[in-house]
């Protein structure tokens, strides 16, 4: 009787603890509310689950505990209901995978329009970079790697001077664009991982990562380190400032090209205008 | 009900081979320390690997501390923490779990549930726990070499953990590495000798669809294990080339702390498959055991045949193929072609089908039982719970785009925690409870073992369930302190701080647990051969603790299946395997 009862407690102080729960996700701040829908309905299905099957088995003890007589049913198999759970099991296993996979397919389908963004990791510190007025950024190698030359920029690829290189932890972006976030490091794996912009996607050196998001939203973030990378591993942080596109520009004019940081005077400072030229 | 092959009424086929004569030791040395008998070593392995799993227990009350109250305890800093949570995963998932289950239980309860008089290959099941023994031994040194044990996290991704930034990199990831490679020769003589029994040494009768479902756990993680391993063991070897030969299978062209290194053209991703491809087998290896062990303390307990044995049967045999087609949903966010998601978290997803079978059969087993409430059963409902629980979150990481916010976060922690921490583990308790009677003749002390069922079970929920919701916040893991973060709210620590008092709570009421199996040893009430009145062949031994060899002069014959509990007609609530139909014809059942 007493062990039915702190069963069901169980799963009713569950579901309690859920509802009431102070600690939920972070405002978003992307377009992957998406992500947050699939969340949702991935809690109502198994939310449903844990509750009835608990309660069954709770209701099983409370009614079926040993006294004196008591004799189990004689009860092998019974194909017909084994058929039905499993259909149904196998319904609620489409109905969260089939938004699953169709937010997916938009996660992984970058818009034409996206502009590109670099975020480099090393331990343990975050470097940005932008495509200059050209719209595009330069190549770049570890072997290249140098204190004047951070981010190991090819110094012999046109499009790479003028890219905008920030070192100093704060990235601006422009609300209501879509971006390209291009994730490189130099050492060992990293994650570029903001809570509010859902996405996040893992830095690995020797090769080129990246999502997409649109930034709904002004506001300061937080940027964490999701993979593990060593001692300072907690410690590597960095903020990523949301704002409106006059903000953006003004930033923007301040920021050094890679032309002006290593000194190559005949490249001419970068202008921007919103909208372009 | 008119195909379901337990009848007890079919032919019983004479031996096929005979019997080969037994090692028989000769001295104290070879009886009870380089001992063949399966039982010895079976208790050999469970020691070490309860030892070992000891010092994992420490570590966790340490980083709790940590993470309850940051910055109290100067003699932890970061890379303390990070080689405790390394040291903590890697020993409570291969150490403890995997040795304890396949060798522990497997060496006790195979030959006694087949009706063998031992292993196939006695000779090489001994070398196989001394060969686990010495890997214990290089793991546990690494708390002694200079610059400590290796905090790569369990997952030892490189280039990390080959790096000077993580702690250990001089000798500690030489010896874990070591110490895994070490591990996997042992445990494959031991494997093999799992399989081979099972697929050979079976007593007359005892035809594969009469196995307890505890053979078949154990049987089916060991096949996986076999597959599995080898895939740690080759990245176990060629991450020890790159760290000592200089070679460089996972580690590109890379600057390290501003210097250009001489490593270039290698994959840190091809490490993560191997060790994923590894590493997701791994969790039904350790789970597989737990879903048969579970399943014969229910049905024993609650005096009901398990239902629907041949889906169950079906059920681990399908989760074991497939737990080898879903490793990458461990790398969504790896930075592997994207396009393996819709692969990967399909098949996951699949995955959850035989496993909710499973389950739905555990609570239906209740279903018009007459259900004991013993500690063993006890533990089986707090599995029940907890795997629930964390299979079902389970279904939010699997479901790759849901991953993406989730992974690396707290609620993985908690996720793997239930579904593969405190759920097996809760199998391990009540399966020692029920099996202590067996191997030592005596009853572990009731009052103790509920209070210790109470404990560890509401605690260990209390633990792991508000934590999903630090993870869903957005708290990273492997953080031993998260600092200023303006989305973090003083009440996120004031939980951690919470579910620190509960983890040494638990931790204690363990203690109170150690000191029943040593009390018992000498105080517990005698139990007499079939405490339980099971049916299943290791209760009806002609000694208790069975004996050199098992069984008397004659093997068992088997006339039935393992689940012949209140048969409708029967004198009494169970018919043991061994009982031969002329007398159930007596009793008056029909089949």
């Amino acid at each position: 009787m007493i062990v039915a009862i702190i069963l069901l407690l169980v799963a009713v102080g569950s579901v309690l603890f859920h509802i009431y729960s102070p600690w939920w996700w972070t405002p978003i701040a992307t377009n992957w509310s998406y992500i947050d829908h699939t969340i949702n309905i991935t809690f109502w299905i198994t939310g449903v689950v844990f509750f009835a099957v608990i309660a069954f088995m709770a209701y099983c003890v409370f009614r079926f505990h040993h006294k004196e007589g008591r004799q189990a049913h004689y009860n092998p198999e019974n194909k017909k209901l084994e058929w039905w759970l499993s259909i149904g099991t196998a319904i609620g296993v489409a109905a969260m995978l089939a938004p699953g996979l169709f937010v997916w397919h938009q996660f992984v389908t970058v818009p034409a329009d996206a502009t590109e963004v670099e975020v480099m990791g090393q331990q343990w510190q975050w470097s940005f970079r932008l495509p200059g007025k050209d719209g595009r950024m330069g190549t770049t190698d570890v072997r290249h790697i140098s204190p004047d030359n951070p981010m190991g920029l090819n110094r012999d690829d046109p499009h790479g001077q003028d890219d905008v290189v920030i070192e100093s932890g704060e990235l601006h972006l422009p609300v209501g664009k879509p971006v390209k976030v291009l994730l490189r490091s130099v050492d060992v794996l990293h994650d570029f991982y903001v809570p509010e912009f859902r996405a996040k996607m893992d830095m690995v050196p020797g090769m080129v990562t990246y999502f997409w998001m649109t930034p709904i939203r002004t506001g300061t973030f937080d940027v964490l380190c999701a993979e593990l990378c060593g001692a300072a591993h907690a410690q590597m942080r960095a903020k990523v400032i949301v704002e409106e596109d006059g903000e953006y520009h003004a930033w923007l004019e301040q920021q050094k090209t890679f032309a002006e940081l290593s000194g190559r005077k005949a490249v001419t400072k970068a202008t921007y205008r919103s909208g372009g030229k | 009900m008119v195909d379901v092959p337990y009848d007890a009424t079919t032919e019983i086929p004479p031996a096929e081979v005979a019997e080969v004569e037994l090692y028989h030791p000769t001295s104290w040395w070879t009886r009870y320390v380089f001992s063949q008998d399966a039982k010895v070593i079976a208790i050999q392995y469970s020691l070490t690997a309860s030892a070992i799993g000891l010092v994992a227990l420490v570590l966790s009350w340490l980083m709790r501390l940590q993470l309850g109250f940051p910055g109290t305890f100067s003699f932890i800093d970061a890379n303390q923490y990070l080689q405790f949570i390394t040291m903590h995963g890697m020993i409570m998932v291969i150490y403890l779990l995997t040795a304890l289950f396949l060798g522990g239980f497997g060496n006790y309860l195979i030959p006694l549930m087949v009706g063998a008089r031992d292993m196939v290959f006695p000779y090489v099941n001994m070398l196989s726990y001394w060969v686990y023994l010495l890997a214990v031994v290089v793991l546990a040194s690494t708390f002694f070499v200079p610059g400590g044990p290796t905090g790569a996290g369990w997952t030892l991704y490189p280039p990390q953990a080959i790096l000077s930034g993580t702690p250990g990199q001089d000798w500690g990831i030489v010896l874990m590495l070591s110490s895994l490679i070490l591990f996997i020769i042992g445990f494959t003589m031991g494997g093999l000798n799992y399989v081979v029994t099972v697929l050979q040494a079976r007593t007359r009768g005892m035809t594969l669809m009469r196995l307890p479902l505890t053979v078949w756990g154990i049987f089916t993680a060991t096949i996986m294990a076999l597959l599995a391993f080898p895939a740690l063991f080759v990245a176990s070897v060629m991450m020890l080339f790159d760290r000592l030969l200089g070679t460089s299978f996972f580690m590109p062209a890379l600057v390290e702390m501003g210097q250009q290194m001489k490593y270039g053209g290698g994959s840190p991703i091809l490490f993560q498959h191997l060790f994923w491809f590894f590493g997701h087998p791994e969790v039904y290896i350790v789970a597989l055991p737990a879903f048969g062990i579970v399943s014969d303390l229910i049905s024993t307990h609650a005096r009901k045949n398990i239902f629907g044995y041949r889906m169950m049967v079906w059920a681990i045999v399908a989760i074991g193929a497939l737990s080898f087609i879903v490793w990458a949903h461990h790398m969504y966010v790896s930075g592997m072609h994207p396009h393996f998601g819709f692969f990967f978290a399909t098949t996951t997803l699949i995955i959850a089908i035989p496993t909710a079978i499973k389950v739905y059969n555990w609570v239906l087993t209740l279903w018009r039982g007459d259900i004991h409430l013993t500690v063993p059963m006890l533990f089986a409902l707090g599995f029940i719970i907890t795997f629930v629980n964390g299979g079902l979150t389970g279904l939010f990481l699997g479901n790759v785009v849901v991953d993406v916010p989730l992974s690396d976060t707290m609620f993985v922690v908690a996720h793997f925690h239930m579904v593969m921490g405190v759920a097996p583990i809760m199998v391990v308790l009540g399966a020692i409870y029920h099996w202590y009677p067996k191997v030592t003749g005596r009853m572990l002390n009731d009052a103790l073992g509920k209070f210790h069922f109470w404990v560890t079970f509401l605690g260990a929920y209390l633990i792991f369930f508000p934590m999903h919701y630090l993870g869903l916040l957005g708290v990273p893991r492997r953080y031993h302190d998260i600092g200023e973060v303006a989305f973090v709210p003083p009440s996120a620590h004031t939980l951690n701080a919470f579910i620190t008092v509960v983890a040494l709570t638990v931790g204690f009421a363990q203690m109170v647990f150690l000191f029943n199996l040593v009390w018992s040893l000498f105080k517990g009430r005698h139990s007499g051969g079939n405490p339980w009145r099971a049916t299943t062949l290791e209760w009806q031994t002609p000694e208790t603790p069975p004996g050199h060899g098992n069984w008397g002069k004659e093997l068992p014959v088997v006339y039935r299946w393992a689940y012949d509990y209140s048969v409708p007609g029967a004198k009494e609530d169970f018919i043991p395997q061994n009982q031969p139909p002329a007398t159930r014809a007596l009793q008056g059942a029909a089949p």
